[in-house]
């Protein structure tokens, strides 16, 4: 059992960039909006979030700013898909590509610089829990928030006015509309709160896992959330056991590789994304035989409120 | 409404209309398919913006600029296709858009106002249910519920009983009555005579977007009514002549199939069509008929049962196969099964005979050849489009049927499966349409009606099968001489042979 604290530690940590991720699409498609910028949107999360902690000397600014990033990126996107109605699959794939060259551009100065990074808070008693314990309860705050967030959206979706709406947006427009529930207003909030989140994901991985700036340093990342949500199933409560598989394969290839195996590294490093495969392999394979529902059902697609369908 | 005009990009749906409406009255609006009912009403819910006029609202002028507004003012809407969200639970769909409840839903509240409602009006609905899981008249229920939740003082009907069985209708005409004796005020669309003549004080009449007249009920007789509703008098009463059936052309046998969800959605169904013969299919929507007709042309998977074509067993063959074989589909849903909206009128029209001479030589398209059987189809079936060049999604209803028509009935097929075939058609074209579909029962085709019109069903049908919830109810050799009710009954779930048991034994 001791043994594998070290690993599931480092799963925990190395799943949250993803958890965080993959809240925050959640909550994007819940409404309808398919956003794919997630790998630029960690970029410039990460990228903003080191430089605004570095250079202000605090990390939490850092967070701040990366949220406020990834809001405004949330925000173009939205201008795009749901004012302009356009394609939200082309415009996502914009925003990766400007995420991944911008944050290269900007992040040109920072490299090597590293910063101290956020304090360990051992959560009283609960982090004296055998094993457990040391797993999930001894880290810094930003790793708690993706709890926080967990429980928060769990609640949030099932019982409460806004959560209820953002759902009926999501799954019939028209119908939402016709009920005097504004498509629109919907829609710009969640994709910018949605893209926010994201992008403190990506503040997480250079502000508290690495505390330093590497260009590309989400390496697939965002991928990986945008396949995860599927497997989730939009439920946030899945997203955890997602988010930390994906960390624990991560996790296990990095210590086989310090151990010094005779597996040649390219091959460990591939683990991550042969899994983003297989699970929607299987996920596809599920979804022809009808098993898994929960996809927001007017996910992608533009309203038109005078537009017959 | 004062003056009130819509148009939409090429078509005036309304054109300077007045309406009316007083407290504790119902009032009818009622016209033809695309006579501009649904959009006049739309424009009093608030959404679609009128290109000219004004409502007023007790002496007071509006200005909706979403449902948002229309609902505050006291305005509620059933539309046509009931605007729920299937994958929430009923009252969750409930409180939609109800801006003065809490943010954090109080659940039980909510469920008991639902049930105190639903008690009063006689509006039976289970508040937990999933929407999706409900038939269509709960879902009406529920629709009404959601309006009557936000204390609507107007309620707009459009076309509430074209999906109810008799029974459900009249139940629902109850309801109506009891909320305008508490003073509510009703609009109540409809193209139905005979229930605008039975529940109405008033009628509004429109034709062609244009006010014919608003007249007492009382004051008018049915006749005029329908004179009004569709200028000259067109006869729709269609001649049938008796035709000894043939040998069975299209069967299936212990047919079960799964809906999109994944639960049965056909079980156990045996039925037969033969040569020179129409079988109707009755039943409420959603009670399996979709999945029965995909069944039978290959385009989804039987679960258990046999699928048989003119004696050939073609369980789960490819649709191609069923092509081949001439069994014709003409599906409910024009624009996405039947036709490719972005492409062009010749295009659509060989969709099913591109790889066959004498369109396809050696692997390419003869254009030619594609036009002159396009324009063929265009005149024979008097499809009215600018050019064979047109992208259908420019045409409207009625000529995207005639086209489809037009591409399906001209391959001599032995089976015809239509469904909804004159589903928002007007008068003229609806009566087009099933004359074409006799014309193929006099060839000899086979023919499979789906639809939701009773009335089309009795004076189309040799034989009439009734589906409730994917199950046979019962087979009627001579629809037309039974009676409404019975038929009704059985949409409803009883099955034929105990309603002529009980009849038996009284
Ligand atoms: N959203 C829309 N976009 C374009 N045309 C429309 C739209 N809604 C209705 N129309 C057209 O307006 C006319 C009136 O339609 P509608 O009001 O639905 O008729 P009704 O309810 O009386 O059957 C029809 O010609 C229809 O094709
Ligand atoms: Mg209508």
């Amino acid at each position: 059992m001791e043994i594998l604290v070290p690993i599931l530690t480092a799963a925990v940590r190395s799943g949250t960039p993803i958890l965080y991720a993959t809240l925050g699409e959640i909550l994007t498609e819940k409404v309808g909006v398919l956003n794919l910028g997630l790998e630029g949107i960690m970029l410039l999360g990460a990228c903003s979030g080191f430089s605004v902690a570095y250079f202000t000397g605090n990390a939490w600014l850092g967070v701040g700013a990366a949220f406020l990033v990834g809001a405004v990126m949330g925000l173009l996107h939205a201008i795009l898909s749901v004012t302009f109605k356009g394609n939200q699959v082309v415009s996502g794939l914009a925003i990766t590509m400007f995420g991944t060259g911008a944050s290269s551009l900007l992040g040109r100065t920072m490299v090597g610089f590293t910063i101290p990074g956020l304090p360990k808070v051992p959560v009283p008693y609960l982090s004296d829990i055998p094993v457990l314990g040391k797993v999930l309860f001894d880290h810094d705050l930003l790793l708690y928030g993706s709890y926080v967030l967990v429980l928060f959206f769990c609640w949030f979706y099932s019982s409460t006015r806004p959560g209820l709406y953002l759902r009926a947006v999501g799954d019939n427009p028209r119908a939402a509309d016709a009920m005097g529930i504004s498509v629109d207003k919907n829609r710009y909030l969640y994709t910018m709160v949605g893209a926010g989140i994201v992008a403190v994901g990506g503040a997480y991985l250079s502000v508290s896992y690495t505390k330093m700036w590497a260009e590309l340093m989400s390496s697939g990342r965002g991928w990986i959330a945008v396949a995860l949500v599927i497997f989730s199933i939009w439920n946030p409560a899945r997203a955890v056991l997602g988010a930390y598989l994906f960390g624990g394969v991560e996790a296990f290839q990095l210590r086989l590789q310090a151990a010094g195996t005779t597996i040649p590294a390219p091959i460990l490093m591939m683990l991550p994304y042969v899994m983003t495969i297989a699970v929607l392999f299987v996920i596809a394979i599920r979804q022809g035989k009808g098993i898994i529902f929960g996809a927001p059902a007017a996910l992608g697609t533009p309203f038109y409120r005078e537009e017959r369908d | 409404m004062e003056r009130i005009t819509k148009r939409f990009a090429g078509v005036t749906a309304n054109w300077a209309v007045d309406f009316d409406l007083r407290a504790g009255e119902v009032h009818a609006l009622l016209g033809e398919n695309g006579a501009g009912k649904s959009t006049l009403m739309n424009v009093l819910y608030g959404l679609y913006q009128p290109d000219g006029g004004r409502i007023l609202l007790s002496g007071r002028e509006q200005a909706f600029s979403s449902p948002r507004d229309a609902r505050a003012a006291g305005i509620g809407m059933v539309h046509q296709h009931f605007m729920l969200i299937p994958s929430q639970t009923v009252w969750e769909n409930m409180i939609l858009g109800h801006e003065d409840l809490p943010s954090i839903l109080p659940k039980k509240d909510v469920r008991r106002r639902i049930l105190d409602l639903s008690d009063r009006y006689g509006l039976a609905v289970d508040p937990d249910a999933k929407v999706w899981q409900l038939s269509v008249g709960e879902q009406q229920r529920v629709a009404i519920l959601q309006m009557l939740f936000r204390s609507a003082r107007v309620l707009i009907l459009d076309e509430p009983t074209a999906v109810l069985t008799p029974q459900e209708a009249r139940q629902l005409f109850d309801t109506i009555g009891q909320m305008t004796a508490e003073g509510y005020g009703v609009v109540f669309i409809s193209h139905k005579l005979d229930e605008v003549m039975a529940f109405s004080q008033r009628v509004t009449v429109l034709r062609k977007g244009r006010l014919v007249a608003t007249v007492a009920t009382e004051a008018t007789t049915k006749e005029r009514l329908a004179e009004m509703m569709v200028g000259e008098k067109v006869v729709l009463e269609i001649d049938r002549p008796a035709m000894a059936p043939g040998r069975t052309i299209l069967e299936c046998r212990d047919l079960r199939v799964l809906g999109d969800r994944g639960f049965p959605a056909i079980r156990d169904l045996s039925l037969s069509v033969r040569e020179h013969e129409v079988l109707g299919i009755a039943g409420v929507a959603g009670n399996g008929q979709q999945e029965l007709c995909e069944a039978l042309v290959g385009l989804r998977t039987a679960d258990r049962g046999r699928v048989i074509v003119d004696g050939e067993d073609l369980t789960n063959a490819s649709p191609r196969t069923f092509i081949r074989k001439k069994v014709h589909y003409i599906p409910a849903d024009r624009k996405g099964t039947g036709l490719v909206a972005n492409m062009d009128v010749k295009e659509n029209s060989i969709l099913k005979r591109y790889s066959a001479r004498p369109v396809s030589k050696g692997g390419f398209i003869d254009w030619k050849e594609v036009a002159s059987f396009a324009r063929t189809v265009v005149s024979r079936f008097g499809v009215n489009a600018p050019s064979t060049e047109t992208p259908v999604r420019n045409l409207s209803g009625g000529n995207l049927q005639k086209l489809m028509l037009g591409r399906e009935l001209s391959d001599s097929p032995k089976a015809v499966l239509a469904m909804h075939p004159t589903w928002g058609l007007d008068v003229a074209a609806t009566k087009f349409v099933r004359e074409q579909l006799l014309a193929q029962r006099e060839r000899g085709a086979a023919v499979l009606l789906v639809s939701e019109d009773l009335d089309e069903l009795l004076s189309m049908s040799d034989r009439l099968a009734v589906l409730c919830k994917g199950e046979l109810m019962g087979v009627l050799d001579a629809p037309d001489r039974t009676p409404v009710e019975t038929i009704g009954l059985m949409m409803a779930g009883t099955p034929l042979a105990e309603i002529e048991g009980a009849e038996v034994s009284a």
